[in-house]
């Protein structure tokens, strides 16, 4: 076991954890943040994508040894009191969800692409996506989402 | 989807890292962990000690020394890829940097990881092949410097030992030179079924010196010599270096799967090599 | 003509955001693998690597000492207590089907197969036990090749003597709905035109986001059950049937379920497993798999070959068309898999009227995975078959490939129709939908581009695809499907609570997974009750709750359960109308039913519905023998078959150099009759198209030799993401259904029907005139550049 301090969603916490433990097995398993999914073993789906120290990464692709010290954001904490995130709010409007399971990693990914290109082009909305699938929508109303948020300031 | 137990070791310095892996005889170097990852999530392999090079800090930047970009082998890709001195100096490793993966991929991945994991598929290795980098390699005797040429072996094996560390990349600097690098895959996250970097020096409209690396044409990233030796003094038209370009596959021995056979991938090499030597040259 | 009601004004055709985004847009998400629960137990399974093997041993004995496991099971363990899967489709009374054990016993027919269970405190201890059973093979020679197992060349199941499952027919002269096909045939070789082609539909993956997982809780009187599934109500009465827990002790819950495409619509031998753990155990058991196992045991959609020979006269008239059939099962017969040719076997003639039509189709058996439903599930087969062989009587005839569908299509005023196959189509306005799909392409232009590139020899060449399409949709008739050799019904049920503060709870038998019920069904039911659409509320995916359903598959949600809700929104209404007239002191025939509210005809009198509710739930003013309640129940039995069409047309660039096909555009127009939400129903396009263009372009699962799966990973199995997709244009025409009081037909398989064949068009089209008249699906860079060298040969 090694003993691990982290800041997940603005709360902080200090655990023990086996070192092979995933960043996403210990989200979900030890600190219930359910909201954030696995959706392969290969590092390709994205599903389970989260903020480090700002930047996405797949939360199955680091142990969580690896993200002591360092402040994680997931899909639960980016509504602050209540009022959605500008880009979640854009995902719901321009129906850009069918099932969800993509949806958490791919709203992630979204903001992080947002933080390198505010206001990027569809062509490279969908490039900034090619980490993350969706079986459900065919990416268009993604694509759209994401340049509506970008247009509502979602860069925040 | 759950590794094998493993003990963990995190060292802040190399010689701390060198120590660790002299300690343990099963142990795996993890430096960013992309490929390595998922090689443990489906228990391909089952180290009983890893020990991550993420917490030396000595093994992250760029700095330029004059002569050389001097690139931390921690360093990830998506430092590399949005780095201005590298842009300058060496614009075809920003090129492939950026293609490699995805974002989150380039944000764990490190520039070093992946040369030291020798994917004959890779971006990188036909990069720094055909840019004639340096290897600093630091073992137990110190350091020793390889050129990359003679740092790929084979199929996911270099010529670092076990008890050494890819500790930096020194790449000369072809400032001024125009590059391009050209993947062709099924799908944007796919490996490449063949990849062709290159970097062309024109004088004028003539092409005064090049450089060609081919990536997935064997088990080690290849430098197509015969490529660089017949642009050299030609003009850069579509004509000349479809000439030049059609000497690309020579001497490759290219892989068969189910994206192409080794006849395909030779074609590929030529069609791609020709694309990217005149983008390279700014007439593509 | 048609019976479709005047469209209500407020909610049904609005394009409402889904109610379902506030959970999954911010993770209070509920997915089986979340359940966590006292004492809970973890599986992880162990999987044979080979094809086709005899079990000569299996060692547990490391594993069960190794830490934290509580059991190791194999197939000699729960020979008995697992019993057998079921099969719910009977292609012909002679049909073969092997056993289909939960485990193996003694020997596996497919890679993946189950062999052992660990069972242990978590799921990283169960996966270390994993790794130490021990298993001894004998490897058996395995039927791979559909062709080959065909000709029985190699048993997949040595005891059953063949390959062969099933043969079934359908000829159109037997059936008396058209002539002899193979008289037709003849008529062409003299002077018409023959075209014989050979397609393949390669294996596909459904490849839903979420791998399934499954959670048994065994604690208390009950077996609660929850589920990553399409068929919560299926899955309990199988647990019931196959393991012979009574039916009333099992409850079933699929909470959000992460997309399914038909790959859910299963009981599967994870589920057994997870229940019999439990049971043993007495424990909370959970199985969540990954992804590797997900593309390997989860069942696999497509994988056929089809023969087809096309009549027609010289002007591109179809006189008859043959269709010979082999459909690879796999290794065994799952819930719908010997169905599954089936459902597309009506569908051949597609949008066309021709006069003569065969099907025979042959079930076979190999050591593979085996398949079943998947998106379309036998009509994106039949579809792709007819619409290529369109193009190919075209280009044979000389003329556009539009113009050769037009001469064979049914006209609008010719509807009803009844087709060769005796599908009758209600409604259709194909020359409609055409139309605007080609302004909205700009089609003449892309021709003009088409011919000037042709003519310059440029090495990037365009081809235009075309599929004008149609489907069936709404399974369906518990009649048809009843002597199509289904077990099951086609009926769906709906349920509607009045809540006595005036909101309404609604209960569905569907079991959506991403469709979005939650926003469709208040939709129709804000505008049947005249109630605002935040105050409905709809249940599903629990038994307990939603008690009779047939769940969600072959796009019957909206046709049958949608129709079910309304219908009981009806019955709440009319269950109302006497005890409004009770408590307005009116006559029931002088109130009248809008926006909510019983009014007196004439006066100012009246009472909302939530009044009533509420008088209801107190019950002190009502007559003694009038019903507390206004709640109302609807099993709804559908009519026929909705089928919903249109036309799709997309601009392929292939580069002749390397083989690459980039999509350029791509244009639908789909009519699917009347529309309750739009922005769904694009939604369901895009998907649907992506899904499509998957599998003419980039999806394939691949076996080696030995019979295991080469694509077991998103790494190799290639799923598109963003920037492999073009952007879609989407539009729609509306001819109502009237099959329906709703008008509408269906959705959610329709863009995965129509775009296979637009796309692979597209590549033929851009280089037949280099030779190439086919190239087979995945249109791989490879294989066109390959077809692009044979044809420089010919």
């Amino acid at each position: 076991m090694s003993r691990i301090t982290v800041k997940v969603d603005g709360g902080g916490y200090t655990d023990d954890v086996e070192p092979r433990t995933l960043l996403v097995h210990y989200l979900r398993e030890q600190l219930g943040k359910t909201g954030t999914v696995v959706g392969c073993d290969t590092g390709n789906c994205g599903a389970c994508t989260v903020l480090l120290d700002g930047r996405s990464v797949k939360s199955c692709s680091m142990f969580a040894v690896q993200a002591d010290g360092h402040e994680i954001t997931t899909i639960e904490g980016l509504a602050t009191d209540g009022q959605l995130h500008p880009m979640q709010q854009a995902f719901h409007e321009n129906h850009a969800l069918q099932c969800g399971y993509c949806t958490p990693g791919m709203i992630m990914q979204s903001i992080d692409l947002l933080a390198d290109n505010p206001d990027p082009t569809d062509d490279e909305v969908r490039l900034g996506l090619e980490g993350n699938l969706c079986r459900c929508t065919g990416y268009q109303n993604i694509v759209r989402a994401v340049r509506a948020a970008a247009a509502a300031g979602g860069a925040r | 989807m759950i590794p094998a137990a493993f003990d963990y070791y995190a060292p802040t310095s190399v010689d701390e890292a060198l120590a660790l892996l002299r300690e343990h005889d099963d142990a795996k170097v993890l430096a960013g962990g992309q490929s390595l990852m998922p090689v443990l999530r489906l228990r391909l392999a089952a180290p009983e000690v890893i020990v991550d090079l993420g917490r030396i800090e000595a093994l992250r930047g760029i700095r330029d020394d004059g002569e050389a970009l001097v690139i931390g082998a921690m360093t990830p890709h998506s430092v590399v890829q949005a780095d201005p001195s590298i842009a300058e100096h060496a614009k075809l490793i920003s090129l492939a940097a950026a293609a490699i993966g995805d974002p989150q991929v380039r944000h764990r991945g490190t520039f070093g990881g992946s040369l030291a994991h020798a994917d004959p598929a890779a971006d990188l290795p036909a990069v720094v092949v055909a840019l004639d980098a340096e290897m600093v390699i630091q073992g137990p005797d110190g350091r020793r410097t390889v050129g990359a040429a003679d740092f790929f072996e084979g199929v996911f094996t270099t010529t670092l030992s076990e008890d050494e560390l890819l500790v930096e990349i020194r790449v000369p600097k072809y400032t001024g030179w125009g590059a391009h690098y050209e993947k062709f895959s099924r799908v944007a996250q796919q490996w490449p079924i063949v990849a062709v970097a290159a970097a062309v020096r024109l004088d004028g409209g003539t092409i005064a010196e090049a450089r060609v690396g081919l990536s997935n044409m064997g088990s080690i990233p290849i430098r197509a010599t015969a490529v660089e030796q017949a642009l050299v003094g030609q003009p850069a038209t579509a004509e000349a270096v479809r000439a030049a370009a059609a000497r690309a596959a020579d001497g490759t021995s290219p892989p068969t799967d189910l994206n192409g056979d080794a006849e395909y991938r030779r074609h590929l090499a030529s069609v791609l090599t020709r694309r990217a030597v005149l983008s390279a040259a700014g007439a593509g | 003509m048609t019976t479709t009601q005047e469209r209500p004004a407020a909610e049904v055709g609005n394009p409402r955001r889904r109610k379902e985004d506030a959970r999954l847009i911010t993770g209070r998400t509920r997915w089986t693998d979340n359940v966590v629960l006292p004492g809970m137990l973890h599986l992880a399974m162990v999987r044979s690597p080979f094809a086709h093997a005899r079990i000569t041993g299996i060692d547990t004995e490391a594993a069960r000492s190794s830490s934290g496991v509580v059991a190791v099971l194999t197939g000699a363990d729960l020979a008995e207590e697992q019993g057998g899967l079921p099969f719910a489709w009977t292609a012909t009374p002679e049909q073969k089907a092997p056993a289909h054990p939960s485990i193996a016993v003694d020997t596996v027919n497919f890679a993946a197969e189950i062999v052992a269970v660990v069972v242990a405190r978590s799921a990283a201890e169960a996966n270390d036990a994993a790794d130490l059973v021990d298993v001894d093979y004998e490897e058996l020679p395995a039927a791979l090749d559909l062709k080959a197992a065909a000709a029985d060349e190699v048993l997949a199941h040595p005891d059953l003597g063949t390959n062969v499952s099933a043969r079934f027919n359908f000829d159109s002269a037997e059936a008396g709905t058209g002539g002899d096909v193979d008289a037709a045939i003849a008529a062409a070789r003299d002077g018409g035109i023959v075209i014989e082609r050979e397609y393949r539909q390669q294996r596909l993956i459904p490849a839903f986001m979420e791998p399934r997982s499954i959670v048994a809780d065994p604690t208390g009187e009950q077996l609660t059950v929850w589920s990553s599934t399409q068929v919560p109500h299926f899955v309990k009465i199988f647990i019931a049937l196959v393991l012979g827990i009574p039916e009333h002790k099992i409850r079933v819950i699929a909470p959000d379920v992460g997309g399914g495409f038909g790959g859910k619509l299963q009981f599967t031998p994870e589920e057994v497993l997870t229940v019999i753990a439990a049971r043993r155990t007495g424990k909370p058991c959970k199985y969540s798999e990954t992804r590797s196992e997900s593309l390997q045991a989860a069942h696999h959609g497509r994988d056929q070959w089809q023969k087809l020979t096309l009549a027609a006269d010289r002007d591109g008239t179809v006189r008859g068309l043959k269709v010979e059939l082999l459909a690879n099962m796999g290794a065994y017969l799952g819930l719908v898999s010997a169905g599954i040719p089936i459902l597309g076997a009506f569908m051949y003639n597609g949008i066309y009227k021709f006069p003569a039509y065969r099907l025979t189709c042959t079930n076979v058996f190999t050591n593979k995975t085996w398949t079943d439903a998947y998106r379309g599930a036998g009509r994106p087969e039949a579809t792709f078959a007819v619409e290529r062989l369109m193009d190919e009587l075209a280009a044979e005839v000389g003329v556009d490939p539009l113009e050769i569908r037009e001469r064979n299509w049914i006209k609008h005023e010719e509807f009803p129709f009844t087709t060769v196959s005796g599908m009758h189509y209600d409604s259709g306005n194909y020359e409609a939908a055409t139309a605007k799909a080609k302004g909205l392409f700009g089609y003449d232009d892309l021709r003009a581009e088409q011919q000037r590139r042709r003519e310059s020899g440029d090495p990037v060449q365009l081809g235009i695809g075309i599929s004008t399409y149609t489907e069936m949709c709404g399974l369906a008739p518990s009649r048809w499907l009843g002597s199509m050799g289904y077990v099951g019904g086609g009926w769906e049920h709906a349920s509607i609570r009045m809540l006595p503060t005036g909101k309404v709870e609604v209960i569905t038998g569907t079991s959506p997974h991403g469709q979005g019920h939650e926003t469709a069904w208040s939709q129709i039911v804000a505008d049947r009750l005249g109630v605002p659409f935040e105050d409905v509320e709809v249940l599903h995916g629990d038994t307990q709750v939603s008690a009779r359903g047939l769940d969600t598959y072959g796009s019957r949600s909206l046709a049958i359960g949608g129709m079910a809700v309304l219908a009981a929104a009806d019955k709440v209404i009319e269950k109302a109308k006497p005890i409004a007239a009770q408590l307005l002191e009116a006559n029931a025939d002088d109130l009248e039913y809008t926006g909510g509210r019983f009014g007196v005809r004439g006066t100012e009198a009246g009472m909302s519905l939530a009044e009533l509710a509420f008088a209801v739930f107190q019950g002190h003013k009502l007559d003694g023998g009038a019903e507390r309640s206004l709640d109302a129940d609807a099993t709804l039995e559908p009519d026929d078959f909705s089928f919903p069409h249109g036309t799709h047309l997309c601009a392929a660039e292939v580069d002749t150099e390397t083989g690459a096909v980039t999509i350029r555009s791509y244009v639908s127009v789909d009519d699917v009759g009347n529309v309750i939400n739009p922005v769904i129903v694009e939604g369901q396009v895009h998907g649907g198209v992506a899904q499509g263009i998957g599998q003419a372009l980039f999806e394939e699962a691949v076996h080696d030799e030995s019979g295991t799966l080469v694509t077991g990973s998103f790494d190799a199995y290639l799923v598109a993401a963003a920037p492999d997709l073009p952007s879609f244009v989407t539009a729609r025409t509306e001819t109502p259904a009237t099959t329906n009081q709703l008008g509408v037909k269906g959705v959610g398989e329709a863009g995965t029907i129509a775009s296979t064949p637009a796309v692979v068009n597209a590549v033929v089209d851009a280089v037949r005139h280099l030779g190439v008249s086919d190239v087979e699906m995945p249109c791989t860079p490879y294989r066109v550049w390959k077809a692009l060298q044979e044809g420089a040969k010919s």
